[in-house]
């Protein structure tokens, strides 16, 4: 049974990243795209633990782990360049 | 098995509520209103899952705690992700000095 | 604390968490966590000029597991406003006069707001003392605030003494 709920999550996360796609294509402002992509990593980041748990996997954790810290370090390192034009400096 | 049905409607949940908050993404009307939708929703729908995990880890007499640094990770990050997002959205709309 | 151990509680938690992170936990992991843990509050100490202390340990665990119900309870909420129809929001934009001084603490604060029912924290100003929230929905804004400044900045005030 915990199968099955398993695979039905992943078709919801899958669809949630399909619709943050349209976000991230349709903008309009390139806040809203940054705002997409973080969305989007957090959503891999459900998909990853829920392929975990079906597929009893240790490393699909590790990459989960992986895209939360590029992820967050990413939206961070955005936001910056929106606000001075600039990352480092 | 009342131990899978409880870990079933937790990764059911934890599904819905990041799909709920990919599709506020889309359906809300602006920017600050889209913000809400996927601090919240994707947060817990990530927490839920993790739960599952818990519950099924717990049940299986081990201990799950690496995907709880997951959740707990997100729930720091989050909110400065929302927060550096809204500050350069507002910084943007009206240059310094207006 | 001393200069071996600036902050002890934070270099417990990096411990607990390597060890929860670790493969499989052994005699190995647990060194090499100590020495992570003992390294990290060591360089980052000049960034905290001044942590604040945890007086009531108690107060703090209440906060913590009402905030983790009113985020369940926001998510619902929240949910129910997102599919349903969408000229019926009130977005408004909040400002929360502030009584905590501390940029810790009122880090703190503006987490939970984001966290929490339909609000969002956007900006603070230091120097009005005011935190600018985004509300998703609200109707009556003086109830939100007395509400926020209830649940969350009178445990607050209450666990730093500030």
């Amino acid at each position: 049974m915990l199968s099955v709920a398993l695979q039905v999550a992943l078709g919801m996360v899958a669809l949630a990243m399909a619709l943050t796609v349209v976000r991230l294509v349709r903008g309009p402002t390139v806040a809203d795209r940054i705002l997409a992509l973080d969305t989007l990593s957090i959503n891999a980041i459900a998909l990853l633990l829920l392929a975990g748990m079906l597929l009893q996997g240790a490393m699909l954790f590790e990459a989960a782990l992986l895209i939360a810290m590029t992820g967050f370090v990413s939206t961070a390192a955005l936001c910056r360049f929106l606000l001075r034009g600039d990352v480092i400096g | 098995m009342l131990i899978e049905i409880v870990a079933s409607v937790l990764v059911l949940l934890g599904g819905a509520f990041t799909l709920v908050g990919s599709i506020g993404l889309v359906r809300l009307p602006d920017f600050f209103t889209r913000l809400h939708a996927p601090t919240k929703a994707a947060t817990l729908g990530v927490g839920g899952i993790v739960a599952a995990g818990l519950v099924q880890s717990a049940a299986a007499g081990t201990m799950g705690l690496r995907e709880l640094a997951i959740a707990l990770f997100l729930f720091i990050t989050a909110p400065v992700s929302a927060h550096l997002l809204s500050k350069a959205v507002l910084r943007h709309r009206d240059p310094p000095g207006s | 604390m001393s200069r071996v151990l600036p902050q002890p509680l934070v270099s417990l938690m990096i411990l607990a968490l390597w060890i929860a992170i670790a493969p499989s936990p052994s005699l190995g992991q647990v060194v090499l966590g100590s020495v992570v843990a003992l390294a990290i509050p060591w360089f980052t100490h000049p960034f905290w000029p001044d942590p604040p202390r945890l007086l009531r340990p108690g107060v703090a665990a209440l906060l913590f597991l009402r905030v983790i119900w009113d985020i369940v309870v926001a998510n619902v909420e929240v949910a129910r406003l997102v599919l349903g129809p969408a000229d019926r929001l009130h977005p408004v934009f909040i400002e929360l006069p502030l009584e905590i001084d501390d940029p810790f603490v009122a880090t703190i604060l503006a987490s939970i707001i984001t966290l929490t029912p339909g609000t969002l924290s956007v900006d603070i100003d230091r120097a009005r003392r005011v935190l600018l929230v985004h509300a998703l929905d609200v109707a009556d804004v003086p109830a939100t605030i007395d509400t926020i400044k209830r649940r969350y900045e009178a445990p607050l005030k209450e666990i730093f003494g500030c």
